[in-house]
């Protein structure tokens, strides 16, 4: 493998890349600043806060921030379904938000504060959005399970600051939950057991009861 | 225990605790995500090191060359695999490929390498720098075009390649009403959520792998006999299953890569699938094309049926038994089955979730409709015209039971079945052209053999083990509550250990056969743990009653726990079968009822209710089993409407090979669903008088689907899955 630096990108190459895939431009500049796959691994310094502890980590700035939490922290409850944004089995929460853990890097985290499975409940304290998804039986093999109750904890929350959805049937007042937008936002967290019925009954029920 | 004649009253029969509804016991694990699933075991040995596996960028030929220099030198890296460092391996006889391809290739993204180093991004960048020259041979991947070189696969004993019962043709030919037609299903994919993953440890000639599969004893052998090492050599263990459906009934290349990984870098090496490799490395649901005829008389009585079915596999695979459930669903004095199988170099055909009813049942029931149609009968009545409560292939040979027109019935009702326009597309909801569909549901109740070991202690806490698995079938929880009824205590006094290969070898997962088989060895367990209970307390076994944390005898009244006071007391049995499944044909049943709504314009399909009316025995746990039987109907949805692996017949492979492009049903896809258990025991299939439910879900409701979108719109589409592509240009006017 050539030291990137040697790297000769001639000026109709760099057309042909650029024209081939219009939303990178700047190919060839990145292509200069990526780290060679070979070689010793580029270590970065990151901390952040994972469930209201402090985490320092000097970890490879290609480690995923899924990654970081099951391999490194052995936060297993956030699982690795596809590893590229295609399920929703890695969704955790990040200073409120949800995300796909599995499609940003450890890295990008400093400072932040992030909320996993483990964090909303234990097994003997649990949550009331997992306590509705035993009672409901929302789930059947469990490996879906943690994203789908992050991802249900944010989403109430979305909907809650009028956030809308592609649902929603009117844009100018707040949106209000109901099946079709729990069924419409929660459509990035696939579950192939198929216990979408029981799933949609459980965040019901804890949104009521959030009221 | 022989369990050879029908079964009589037991202590299940009580229904204090199987039967009812309870939550699932290992459900506050899986919901706090401390259930450790296989590549999450970090702490049961120290120094894992990580691999990553190299597929094969052809469907067929040789690897001409392959360069690990650059891989090797690279950090962190430990050892690299290929067919060369593992040396001779062995095939577990359940396999039709090699899992470790090399020289030959035999489908594309077959493993080739393993690439093992310190970290997981490590070992992904090491395994980018292999460099591998292919000498790429001539490959046959379409079904269609192999289907006139399809050969006669080998009889197995279960299900005949051929069958033939009076006259098919000769019925067929006179029969004043026919229907003859094609109907194709696609290959389909397990896709469930956890890869296939595992940790390999070596200690010694000793082997501990930590897996994801659905049958520990099958795993075993197979894994021992492709290194040619003893069985006993051999732990598997296999606590929490991400989904299987079938797809993880095997041995696959992460369990022997992690345990040739391990050999080789002389480390425990954990390994999972990637993603975009697991649709072409693994297993699928081999695509159909079936014809069915039916001949009938004018007033609808079936006199003729005949069933072919094409399917396709790797040299020595088998056929999809697609015609399965034709031999046995609907009476006709003449009727035949055919299968055929082309060789195709795609990836390995096998069992997905119903293999053989599941395509079988998408073809079989529009049939059904068209020929309701047709006749211009009800298309439950029709069905009903055609019961039988016989096996029609040999009417001395009875059901043990079959209510599959009671199933019809109690839906029609609920579903409002009488509102159904008889002519298609006179329903409209704004948009949407509305319809309703009906299909019969119908899946064999297999049995298996399966063993446990029951323990009491001195604390009146009872631990069952057995190698049994739970895929999110709910095994722990019936398991659980079979214990907590045959020995009167609470749930919270039983302990389930599942999946592990030091315990008794249970029937494992798969065919519908695991919840009734493996609480049934449960069960044979628990009556040697009465009995030695009776024993120590000096009671008669038979006249003690187990109830309420206490054996009670006469007048005698003493806690359970008394029994262990001096050390542990243990039943072990296995629970085998006579020959009650050969004397009476044992099916499970159900009916299911589908409304959608298709955009005028745009042709596009919404589900908007499902019900299915199931007959399977008695239900062990009424709210597991539910979540079993719309899990499979969601699953059935999709195959209706979504699910295809597209074949790239130049290259041979499956393009779609991840979860943004193999679509499988999402939220926004599937409405509330209502399931209906008719209240039932079956003492024909075994002490706990329980049937298969896993399965019987997602047969037939592909054919619902279809039906309600023909109902809607009068355009019949034969060729799953049902996009708005093929309804489009046939959309009736929108105005």
């Amino acid at each position: 493998m050539p030291d990137p630096g040697e790297i000769e990108l001639n000026r109709r190459a760099l057309m042909v890349a650029a024209g081939a895939c219009a939303a990178l431009p700047a190919m060839g500049a990145n292509a200069r600043s990526q780290p060679a796959p070979v070689g010793t691994p580029v270590l970065a310094d990151v901390s952040f806060s994972v469930n209201g502890q402090q985490h320092a980590l000097a970890i490879d700035t290609r480690t995923t921030l899924l990654d970081a939490l099951r391999e490194h922290l052995h936060l297993t409850g956030t699982k690795k379904g596809c590893d590229h944004g295609q399920c929703g089995a890695c969704t955790v929460i990040v200073d409120g938000q949800r995300i796909n853990s599995c499609l940003t890097l450890a890295i990008m985290h400093q400072s932040a504060s992030v909320t996993t499975i483990e964090g909303l409940g234990t097994a003997d304290n649990l949550h009331p959005m997992q306590a509705a998804f035993v009672k409901h039986d929302g789930f059947q093999c469990g490996y879906c399970t943690p994203g789908q109750i992050c991802s249900g904890v944010a989403m109430l929350d979305e909907i809650k600051a009028g956030i809308p959805s592609h649902v929603t049937a009117d844009l100018t007042t707040a949106a209000a939950v109901s099946e079709a937008e729990i069924r419409e936002r929660m459509s990035g967290n696939i579950c192939r057991c198929g216990a979408y019925s029981n799933i949609v009954e459980a965040m019901t029920e804890v949104a009521g009861r959030q009221g | 225990m022989k369990f050879d004649t029908p079964a009589t009253q037991n202590p299940i029969d009580r229904q204090t605790v199987v039967g009812q509804p309870r939550d699932r016991v290992d459900g506050p694990l899986k919901v706090s995500g401390t259930a450790r699933y296989a590549y999450e075991q970090h702490d049961v040995v120290p120094n894992q090191a990580y691999g990553y596996v190299l597929g094969a960028a052809i469907a067929k030929g040789r690897v001409s060359s392959i360069d690990l220099k650059s891989a090797k030198a690279a950090a962190g890296v430990l050892a690299v695999v290929t067919a060369k460092e593992a040396g001779k391996l062995g095939k577990g006889k359940r396999n039709t490929a090699k899992l470790l391809g090399g020289p030959e290739i035999d489908h594309y993204h077959q493993a080739i390498a393993l690439v093992v180093a310190e970290t997981f991004e490590q070992a992904r960048a090491a395994a980018s720098l292999i460099r591998v020259d292919y000498a790429t041979g001539r490959g046959s991947f379409d079904l269609e075009a192999a289907k006139d070189r399809a050969t006669k696969p080998p009889d197995e004993d279960s299900s005949p390649t051929d069958t033939s019962v009076g006259d098919f043709s000769g019925a067929f030919a006179k029969a004043p009403v026919t229907l003859d037609q094609t109907y194709t299903t696609p290959d389909q994919s397990h896709a469930m959520m956890e890869p296939h993953a595992s940790l390999a440890a070596w200690e010694g000639e000793k082997l501990t792998v930590w897996t994801s599969n659905q049958m520990v004893d099958w795993g075993v052998t197979d894994l021992a006999q492709t290194l040619g090492i003893p069985k006993s050599n051999v732990r598997l263990v296999s606590p929490f299953i991400g989904g299987g459906f079938g797809g993880k009934l095997f041995l696959r290349a992460d369990v022997l890569l992690a345990a040739l990984g391990a050999r080789a870098a002389k480390r425990p090496v954990k390994v999972a699938l990637q993603r975009p490799l697991m649709i072409n490395n693994t297993t699928h649901r081999p695509a159909t094309i079936q014809r069915i005829r039916v001949g009938a008389t004018k007033d609808g009585k079936i006199t003729a049926i005949g069933h072919e079915s094409w399917s396709g596999d790797l040299p020595d695979g088998g056929p999809e038994v697609a015609v399965q459930q034709t031999r046995l669903l609907y009476a006709g004095a003449n009727r035949m089955t055919a299968m055929r199988l082309a060789v195709l170099d795609l990836p390995e055909g096998n069992a997905m979730r119903a293999p053989g009813e599941a395509p079988g049942l998408m073809a079989l029931e529009i049939a059904m409709d068209e020929m309701a149609e047709k006749l211009g009968i009800d298309p439950i009545a029709f069905r009903a015209l055609n019961d039988t409560q016989v096996d029609p292939e040999k009417p001395k040979r009875p059901f043990s039971m079959r209510r599959l027109d009671e199933c019809f019935k109690v839906g029609a009702d609920r579903f409002g079945w009488s509102r159904r326009s008889a002519r298609p597309a006179q329903s409209r909801d704004g948009r949407w052209l509305v319809g309703i569909g009906a299909a019969a549901a119908f899946r064999n109740n297999l049995v298996m053999k399966s063993a446990a070991w029951v323990r009491l202690d001195a604390n009146g806490i009872v631990t069952v083990e057995t190698d049994m698995t739970d895929i999110g079938t709910g095994s722990y929880t019936i398991i659980a509550q079979t214990a907590a009824e045959m020995l009167g205590v609470g749930l919270d006094k039983v302990v389930v250990r599942l999946g592990d290969s030091t315990f008794p070898v249970s029937a494992g997962s798969g065919g519908q056969w695991g919840g009734n088989s493996s609480t049934a060895g449960v069960y044979a367990a628990c009556i040697k743990l009465r009995e030695a209970v009776a024993q120590k307390l000096g009671i008669n076994s038979t006249e003690a009653e187990f109830a309420d944390g206490e054996v009670r005898a006469g007048n005698r009244n003493m806690p359970l726990a008394q029994a262990a006071a001096s050390g542990p007391l243990v039943g072990e049995d296995i629970l085998e079968y006579g020959n009650l499944d050969k004397t009476h044909q044992q099916s499970t049943f159900g009916a299911h009822f589908v409304e959608v709504g298709v955009d005028v314009a745009t042709a596009e399909t919404r589900i908007r209710r499902m019900l299915a009316v199931c007959s399977a025995g008695r239900i062990l746990n009424p709210k597991t089993a539910r979540s079993q039987v719309i899990g499979a109907m969601t699953m059935g949805a999709g195959a209706a409407l979504m699910e295809e692996l597209a074949v790239d017949s130049r290259r041979g492979f499956f393009v779609n090979h991840d979860l943004a492009s193999y679509e499988v049903p999402v939220h926004a896809d599937i409405p509330h669903q209502e399931v209906i258990f008719l209240d039932e025991t079956d003492p024909m299939s075994s002490p706990m008088k329980a049937k298969g439910v896993g399965e019987l879900g997602i047969c037939g409701v592909g054919s619902a689907v279809a039906n309600a979108i023909y109902n809607a719109t009068g355009i019949r589409v034969r060729d799953y899955p049902i996009t708005l592509d093929k309804l489009l240009e046939r959309m009736p006017d929108a105005a």
